[in-house]
């Protein structure tokens, strides 16, 4: 794992400046800053960004609240090891653009972390002011602030060097790997099976919470680096791994998503209107349903029902919200403590007047005549013992059954890993749950010159972890490829 | 963006489009598909292929103007293009030889039909081809299944051409007549669950190919699922083929049903 110190560290002079200005109870005293968001009554009407953005001074006071500590926890706390006080310190002196560098030396996507990132439970859980009982630095916040008013920096890419390297997928780990490939100056193209380029940034993360002017800016960065994007083409289908040799590549980096809803098998969940909120949110952002000059369609819903706890049920009971439905309620089969969906997301659902029904899970659902889903019922559920996960497992309370009127429901339960590419590809060893095996510290795969990394690997997780996976993807086939004297072909 | 080779009306709403697509050419089998997006703000739709040139690049493409899309796609003239074709999807047709096939095709189903019939005969097969349409002007792609039928048997709810009658008529008359070891069956949903439930009732195996409502066509979405032995399929990665007789045909039209 890369550590940044390097590039901004503690022992820099300036940084020990910073540190003497003020004392700890000085900086200890300043309030956490206050994001600043769109009014929920007008925000359910558009889709703009919800959070907007911290100004420069909001920016400057947040990080002199970073007490810059010795033995930084908050690092330990991020999944790809950020060097965060380095970049904070930066913006408290005013140096966007080296706040910046420090961010991406070691993450691709800072504008898009600074925005999805649990930081409640990863980088913000471990900052020392939690144990002095104040709120942690809002380091989320300054990520993105960093990220968006640096001025684009073209990375310095090395010497190409004639491999060429391809890449099923374009989502977070996808676009990380091609960036750390290009980087490095192999000759990288990216094939995504949809029309866009982004995966489920595009696709699943919606515009009031990743707007895809963001995403884009990204890739256009990634293509200015001489990273080649080929649309409308899945790897495993439309091109082989055998058609990819033929065409000279000597790795392939398969990061093609989880692209499989899971459904909870119960009766009425073929009905119309019952759909998985990969195909709503799928609808409403890639597709654009619902806006003038599109044609793809999407049900309006008058009560619509959201089962599920996790990110993607906050992120569509919010665009059911949007698209004009009376009343919507998220239906949860554990209490809003267990749920996995970032703090945020459930703050910003309930300002926006969706409905908790936490502790409830659909048995069965119920159709007019034409199978039009007009009812769920509804199994009211109690805490018990704490399950594998850590977390209280819910028990049905017995005979204690409710309908509600539901004429949308969007299942939101999960996803499994896409089958196409593990069935597609001969010598790929898959687990039982249909991820691609490989090796953790390298993300090899039983194929030598196939690596693998995100959702198709980890089976559902998030854009970081992801984005992770591409990093140390790149750093080990990098390796292989070039300690060989010639490069090898697939 | 994928250009429009050459084009042909086959009837009034009913066109063949030959389109560039030389990747998906090379590698399309039968019982494969596509899904077509026209326009920036267009919907993705499934297309089964019906044929392709591995020599020129092209995949042939037959449509049927019914909905906003399909109406879009078939107005487009050689030379244009269509904004996104990716494929080929879904599994390809499990082809062996077992025997006396009868292919039995209603409406643009004709299409998806052809590549299955030419993979029986090449595999061994005697192949009794039954074409069905309303009427004679909506019988299509006729001279193409002839030279891969040991015979062609044509039916019309009118009469106007062939005989007078439905697919199952046609179809029947021959499993009377001789030892049929599978039907295939492609075409509206209705048609199709008929057709299963004659077969069954002679015991022959029977594939039917589903097109149902699909978002991205990858499995990503579930748009398209249907109850195969009463669970939950994707039509997308797990067919478009499934054994007809364990198909639940009237969830599969409600579901059609579900934008109308």
């Amino acid at each position: 794992m890369t550590h940044n110190n390097d590039i901004a560290p503690r022992s820099a002079e300036w940084r020990e400046e910073l540190r003497k200005a003020l004392t700890a109870k000085q900086r200890g005293d300043i309030p956490r800053v206050a994001m600043p968001e769109l009014d929920p009554a007008y925000r359910i009407t558009c889709n703009g960004e919800v959070n907007c953005g911290i100004s420069r001074e909001q920016a400057v006071l947040e990080a002199t609240r970073c007490l810059d500590c010795p033995d930084p926890q908050c690092i330990q706390g991020c999944p790809v090891n950020i060097n965060i006080p380095g970049f904070i310190k930066n913006i408290q002196r005013g140096e966007i653009n080296e706040a910046s560098r420090v961010l991406r030396s070691t993450s691709a996507l800072p504008a898009v972390c600074g925005r999805v990132c649990p930081q409640e439970k990863q980088c913000e859980s471990r900052c020392i002011y939690n144990k002095m009982k104040k709120a942690p630095v809002a380091i989320g916040y300054l990520e993105r602030f960093a990220a968006d008013n640096a001025e684009s920096v073209a990375v310095p890419a090395n010497k190409p060097n004639g491999i060429k390297i391809a890449v099923a997928g374009s989502g977070p780990a996808g676009l990380s790997f091609a960036g750390e490939m290009a980087a490095r100056g192999f000759s990288v193209t990216v094939y995504e099976a949809l029309h866009e380029i982004g995966g489920v940034l595009k696709y699943g993360i919606p515009e009031f919470r990743l707007p895809n002017t963001i995403v884009d800016k990204e890739i256009a960065a990634l293509q200015a680096a001489g990273v080649e994007f080929v649309k409308d083409c899945i790897i495993g289908k439309t091109l082989s791994f055998e058609d990819l040799e033929a065409q000279g590549f000597s790795g392939l980096f398969v990061a093609s998503g989880a692209g499989l809803p899971r459904f909870m098998g119960i009766p009425g969940e073929n009905y119309i209107g019952v759909m998985s909120s990969n195909e709503y949110l799928t609808r409403v952002n890639l597709m654009g349903a619902g806006q003038p000059g599109h044609d793809t369609p999407v049900l309006a819903g008058g009560n619509v029902a959201i089962i599920g706890g996790g990110n993607t049920a906050m992120d569509s009971v919010r665009t059911a919200r949007r698209m004009g439905a009376a009343r919507v309620m998220l239906v949860y089969r554990r209490s809003e403590e267990e749920m996995p969906a970032r703090a945020e997301e459930i703050k910003h659902a309930k300002e926006e007047g969706v409905e908790f029904l936490t502790l409830h899970n659909p048995v069965e659902y119920i159709a007019d005549e034409t199978g039009r889903v007009t009812t769920m019922r509804l199994q009211r559920m109690r805490l018990g013992e704490p399950d594998a996960s850590g977390r209280r497992s819910p028990e049905p309370i017995e005979g204690d059954i409710i309908d509600v009127p539901a004429d949308m429901v969007i299942v939101s339960v999960g996803v499994s890993p896409n089958p196409l590419i593990p069935n597609a590809i001969k010598g790929l060893d898959i687990s039982k749950r249909g991820t691609i095996i490989v090796d953790e510290s390298t993300m090899r795969s039983s194929i030598p010159t196939l690596y693998a990394g995100g959702d198709i690997v980890r089976g559902g997780a998030t854009v970081i972890l992801a984005m992770g996976d591409g990093r140390r993807a790149a750093a080990a086939m990098a390796e292989a490829l070039l300690s060989t004297d010639k490069s090898t072909d697939l | 963006m994928f250009k429009i080779i050459d084009k042909e009306h086959f009837s009034e709403k009913v066109v063949k489009l030959v389109v560039e697509a030389p990747m998906i050419a090379r590698s399309r089998k039968p019982g494969h598909f596509v899904i077509v997006r026209t326009g920036e703000g267009g919907e993705r739709i499934p297309l089964t292929i019906a044929d392709a040139d591995i020599e020129k690049g092209t995949i042939t493409l037959v449509i049927q103007a019914v909905g906003v899309s399909t109406k879009k796609i078939c107005a487009l003239e050689p030379g244009e293009c269509l904004t996104d074709v990716v494929g080929p999807l879904g599994q390809a047709t499990h082809i062996a030889n077992v025997g006396t096939v009868v292919c039995c095709g209603g409406g643009v189903g004709v299409a998806p039909l052809l590549p299955i019939i030419k993979a029986m005969k090449q595999a061994g097969n005697r192949v009794i081809t039954v074409l069905a349409a309303r009427t004679k002007d909506l019988i299509i792609l006729e001279d193409q299944v002839r030279p891969f039928s040991d015979e062609v048997i044509i039916m019309t709810d009118d009469g106007s051409y062939g005989q007078k009658g439905l697919v199952t008529n046609g179809v029947e008359e021959v499993i009377r007549r001789e030892k049929v070891d599978q039907v295939v069956t492609i075409g509206p949903a209705i048609m199709m669950k008929f057709v299963a439930l004659l077969t069954k009732k002679y015991d022959i195996p029977t594939m039917c190919s589903l097109n149902t409502i699909m978002v991205d066509g990858t499995g990503m979405c579930g748009a398209c699922r249907v109850s195969v032995d009463g669970k939950t399929k994707f039509v997308c990665i797990d067919g478009p083929e499934f054994d007809a007789h364990k198909v639940d045909f009237d969830e599969m039209m409600m579901r059609l049903r579900s934008y109308n």
